[in-house]
Order: structure tokens, then C-alpha cells, then sequence
């Protein structure tokens, strides 16, 4: 099976600060990815140069097999291929949740209004937020908005689904709906990566769990494996951090 | 962005802030105390106002009136007769001002708007252009508006161009469309750095492309944070087309000018001075209330 997502040896500097020195990964139909580490580990940097959020310093990112690192290619139509969800949500607060929702496939992807409309409705129906259609973001909870946040990525069909921290602005007792509605998407076969602070989430949902550390993945595989039982001492040392702080 | 999480109060916690909501038991005597002394509190604080409002006002009423010079003033800028002969022509003077007003805000929104775009364009492709847009602001908002209307208004039909029109009402529109443009493209580009570039990604990342990005996404945004000082400057344009007065047009101002060279006496002046105020009171009192809301819609729950 060859790879939907593929990142050969990514670099990326801010400045001083080189925050990816060389990062491998390979993410493979209907996989889940979770990408986990400290704060600063590359992470967000990693999803936000595959979403070519930010241009790469070297190395390449292969979507499909077609390197979108090359500056020949037409960096909008890349990113109609992808769905990406921020932590702080982002959600337009001038538009409606429903309008959030069709803007992509009406105005990029040509569908027609009533269309979108239909499967947005469909969409928000599944997460239980099809009575906000009408609502302004910022009459919604963090959680609520974050739901619509992943059903507005989703209503482009994306080839793959980037999830940046996705709950880490979030209370406690909503992340239970945010995951839910992630264990759903993935469950029906969505190609997914995702950084996370969830552990226990990792380990129920995702494939291939790739500890980060200092801008390269440290270690990468299975997640019983890796948050069960992992060679590098760092990673031990990151995940006892983790169980002691009572997030595991 | 961090914030748009937290969650308004919802309808009990306004209810309990408002007090006597159904359902909600007796304030104790805590809070009665409470309530009796904010009462006592707002009572003393409006009287003291009312009271200083007062005495000033007595104060200055009799320093002017007792003044040496107070007979002559009062006939030569408060005299009721001149006052009302010349009402009609600086009325009509008054309409011309308005259209000015009307012609060149529309103007002043569409061009301040996209000079402020091509400002916050990136790109080297774009250099000459931000360039460009950089240097017309620089130009218009340092040149005094009174001098940019003497070059557009005396210079440009000097130039005696085909097509170039000499009115004194074209040629005052449009320098004063030059000068408020400089001013509100400043504003604008205010309000598209103001959204958080976090929308922008978003947008980007939904296959939006920049254009699009711009327009549906930032520029809307924009508009509603800068609305406030928008009108600001609004009302500032409303006393500025007085203005164009000193191209010759027949404004409100050289009607009342006009007035002042037949009779010697200044009251036209005064008469146009509060007819101006009359016209920018009403854009004041919406400027004030959309910038009520905006704060409220900010921090909502705040009482500070």
C-alpha cells in the first residue's frame, strides 16, 4: 500500500530556532496517526508545513505521491486536498456555523449551495449540533465549536485529516465530545494525523503513535508499544512526566 | 483567538446580575445593604454632577454677558434679524456641502479600502505597488488638506486638459477624497491586521486562496473592528467639506461669507457653525452607540 502522506527528512527553522532537524514519517490509507512529545518538539511545526502552512527549510512532503513542497505546484489546489483543525478552533466568527461549513465547497470545490447545504446539514446532524446551524460561533461552547471546526475540515472530503492539539484549549469535560466525534471520523476510515497531549486517546484510536523529541521522530510505532513499553529513555522519560501529571 | 472559548454568561447568571428573576430566592440582607449603598452612591455622584454643571454654566453665562465687549458681540455674531435673512441661502449652501459629503464617503470607503489591501499585500511581485499605495498615504496624510485642495482645485484646471473639469464642487470633492482616502486606508489596514492570522490559516487551509481569503474571511472582520473610528472620521469629513468654500464653491460657508461681506455682521457664520453641528450630532450619537457595542460585545459580563 503506498503511502497518502509522506515526509522525507523535513527541516524547518524559525530563525535560530531549528524546530524540525530531518523528519521521517509515512502515513498510509485509513491509518491514524498520533504524533505526541513535549511542547516545542515539532509537532504543530510538522502538521503546519504538511498543510504548507508554512514552506519547508528541506526535505519534502509527498501527498499521493505528488511532492507539494515543489513551489511549481499550485499550493491552494494541495491544501483543497487536506483538512486541517487548529487548537484554537478558528472558526469564522462573522459567519454562521452552517456558512462556516459550505464555505469551502461552495467557493473552492464549485458545489452548489443547496448541495453543501444538504450534507453540512447531514454532517452537523451526526455530531448533534444540527439545531446551531444558524448560531454564531461565539455562542457555542469550546467543545460545540470545535465539533464544527472538524465537520467544516471534513466537508471538503479531505485525503487526510491534520489535527493540531485539537482539545488542548479545551475543559476537561468537553474533550470527551471532541474525541468522540475523532473516534467516529476514524472509524469510518478517515486517513488522520494528529498531535496530541491525549494519551489515553492514542492509545485507543491511533495506528502508529511517533514520539517527537527535539525536531525528529524518536520513535515510532505501534501504541502499545510505544507508551507501553519504549526503548529511548527519553520517551520514558517524557511518558513518566505524563503518568505522574495523571494524564495516562 | 484562546479566549473564544469561554462562554458568555448564560440567561441565569444575567438574570441573578439584573436581579428579581423569577425562581431566584430573596436577596439577603448582605446584598440589600449592598444594592442601598450603590443607590446612595449613583444619587450623591448625579447630584454632584448636575450641581457643578450648574454653577459652571451660571459662571460662564455671567463672565460673557458682563464682559465690556458683550453689546457689540451680541450684535454684530448673535443677531436674530441677520441670522434669519441669511438662513435660506446657507441652507442652501448647506445642500451642496451635503452632497460633497454623501459623494465623496462613498468614494473615501472604496478608495481608503483598496489602498489598504494593496498595502497588506506580500510578495515581491507586489513591492512596486505596496510601494506605491505607501507612498500616497505618506503624501496625502502629511499634505494640509487646505493646500491639497489649493494644488487639485487651482492647479489642475491650469493644466487646461481635455476633459478635466473645472467646478469648484468636483475639484473640492476630489481632494478631499485624496486626504480622507490616505486617512481611512490607514484605518482599514488597522482593521485587517487586527485579525487574528490564525483566520487567515484557516481560510488558506480550506483551499481558500489568498483573494478569497481576503474577502470573505479578513476584510469582513475588519470592517466591524475599525466601524467605531470609521465613523470617526466620518463625522470629521462632515465639518471638512466646509472647505471647499475656499475654491469658491457656494457652500454653506461662502453663503455665509458672502452674507458677512454684504452686512458686516457675523451671525452667517455662527447660523452655518450650528447647522454643522445639527449635521454631525446624529453621526456622533451612532458613532457612539456602534462603539458601546463593540465594547460590549467584547467584554461582555465585565463591569469595569
Amino acid at each position: 500500500m503506498s503511502a497518502v502522506l509522506d515526509v522525507r527528512g523535513v527541516v524547518k527553522a524559525f530563525g535560530d530556532n531549528v524546530v524540525l532537524r530531518g523528519v521521517d514519517l509515512s502515513v498510509d490509507e485509513h491509518q491514524v496517526v498520533a504524533l505526541i512529545g513535549g511542547s516545542g518538539s515539532g509537532k504543530s511545526t510538522l502538521l503546519r508545513c504538511a498543510s504548507l502552512l508554512e514552506t519547508v527549510d528541506d526535505g519534502q512532503v509527498l501527498l499521493d505521491g505528488e511532492d507539494i513542497t515543489d513551489p511549481r505546484v499550485d499550493a491552494d489546489a494541495v491544501r483543497r486536498r487536506l483538512g486541517v483543525v487548529f487548537q484554537a478552533y478558528n472558526l469564522f466568527p462573522h459567519l454562521s456555523v452552517l456558512d462556516n461549513v459550505v464555505l469551502a465547497p461552495t467557493r473552492v470545490h464549485g458545489r452548489s449551495r443547496a448541495d453543501a447545504r444538504d450534507e453540512a446539514l447531514t454532517l452537523l446532524g451526526r455530531i448533534g449540533l444540527a439545531d446551531k446551524a444558524g448560531e454564531y460561533p461565539d455562542r457555542l461552547s469550546g467543545g460545540q465549536q470545535q465539533r464544527v471546526a472538524i465537520v467544516r475540515a471534513l466537508a471538503v472530503h479531505p485525503r487526510v485529516l491534520l489535527l493540531d492539539e485539537i482539545t488542548s484549549a479545551l475543559d476537561p469535560e468537553l474533550v470527551g465530545e471532541v474525541l468522540r466525534v475523532v473516534r467516529e471520523v476514524a472509524a469510518q476510515g478517515m486517513t488522520i494525523v494528529m498531535a496530541t497531549h491525549e494519551m489515553g486517546f492514542a492509545k485507543q484510536v491511533a495506528d502508529t503513535v511517533c514520539f517527537l523529541d527535539a525536531g525528529v521522530v524518536l520513535e515510532s510505532g505501534p501504541p502499545e508499544q510505544v507508551l507501553g513499553d519504549p526503548v529511548e529513555p527519553r520517551t520514558r522519560q517524557f511518558l513518566s512526566r505524563i503518568i505522574d501529571a495523571g494524564r495516562l | 483567538m484562546a479566549l473564544r472559548g469561554r462562554r458568555r454568561p448564560g440567561p441565569e447568571l444575567t438574570a441573578s446580575l439584573t436581579g428579581g428573576a423569577p425562581g431566584l430566592p430573596a436577596p439577603s440582607e448582605l446584598e440589600l445593604g449592598r444594592r442601598a449603598y450603590r443607590a446612595r452612591r449613583s444619587r450623591r455622584s448625579t447630584g454632584v454632577a448636575l450641581v457643578s454643571t450648574l454653577v459652571f454654566a451660571v459662571v460662564a453665562y455671567l463672565v460673557v454677558t458682563r464682559s465690556p465687549g458683550w453689546p457689540r458681540v451680541q450684535t454684530t455674531f448673535f443677531s436674530l434679524s441677520v441670522g434669519r435673512d441669511a438662513f435660506p441661502s446657507i441652507l442652501r449652501g448647506l445642500w451642496l456641502n451635503l452632497q460633497v459629503l454623501l459623494i465623496g464617503g462613498a468614494c473615501v470607503v472604496v478608495l481608503g479600502l483598496g489602498i489598504a489591501v494593496l498595502r497588506t499585500l506580500r510578495g515581491p511581485a507586489f513591492a512596486p505597488l505596496r510601494l506605491l499605495a505607501t507612498g500616497y498615504v505618506d503624501l496625502f496624510r502629511g499634505m494640509p488638506l487646505i493646500i491639497t485642495l489649493y494644488l487639485v482645485g487651482f492647479g489642475l484646471p491650469a493644466l487646461r486638459l481635455q476633459g478635466v473639469p473645472n467646478s469648484p464642487f468636483v475639484l473640492g470633492t476630489l481632494a478631499i477624497v485624496l486626504t480622507y482616502s490616505a486617512y481611512v486606508a490607514e484605518v482599514f489596514r488597522a482593521g485587517i491586521e487586527s485579525v487574528h492570522p490564525s483566520q487567515r490559516a484557516a481560510a488558506r487551509s480550506l483551499g481558500l486562496t489568498h483573494r478569497q481569503t481576503t474577502r470573505i474571511v479578513v476584510l469582513p472582520q475588519a470592517v466591524r473592528n475599525v466601524t467605531p473610528a470609521l465613523l470617526n472620521d466620518f463625522v470629521a469629513l462632515q465639518k471638512d467639506v466646509g472647505l471647499i468654500s475656499v475654491l469658491g464653491a457656494v457652500d454653506a460657508v461662502r453663503a455665509a461669507q458672502i452674507y458677512v461681506g454684504q452686512t458686516f455682521n457675523f451671525t452667517p457664520y455662527v447660523v452655518a457653525g450650528l447647522l454643522f453641528v445639527l449635521l454631525a450630532v446624529p453621526s456622533a450619537r451612532i458613532a457612539d452607540g456602534v462603539a458601546a457595542r463593540a465594547r460590549r460585545r467584547q467584554q461582555s459580563g465585565s463591569v469595569l
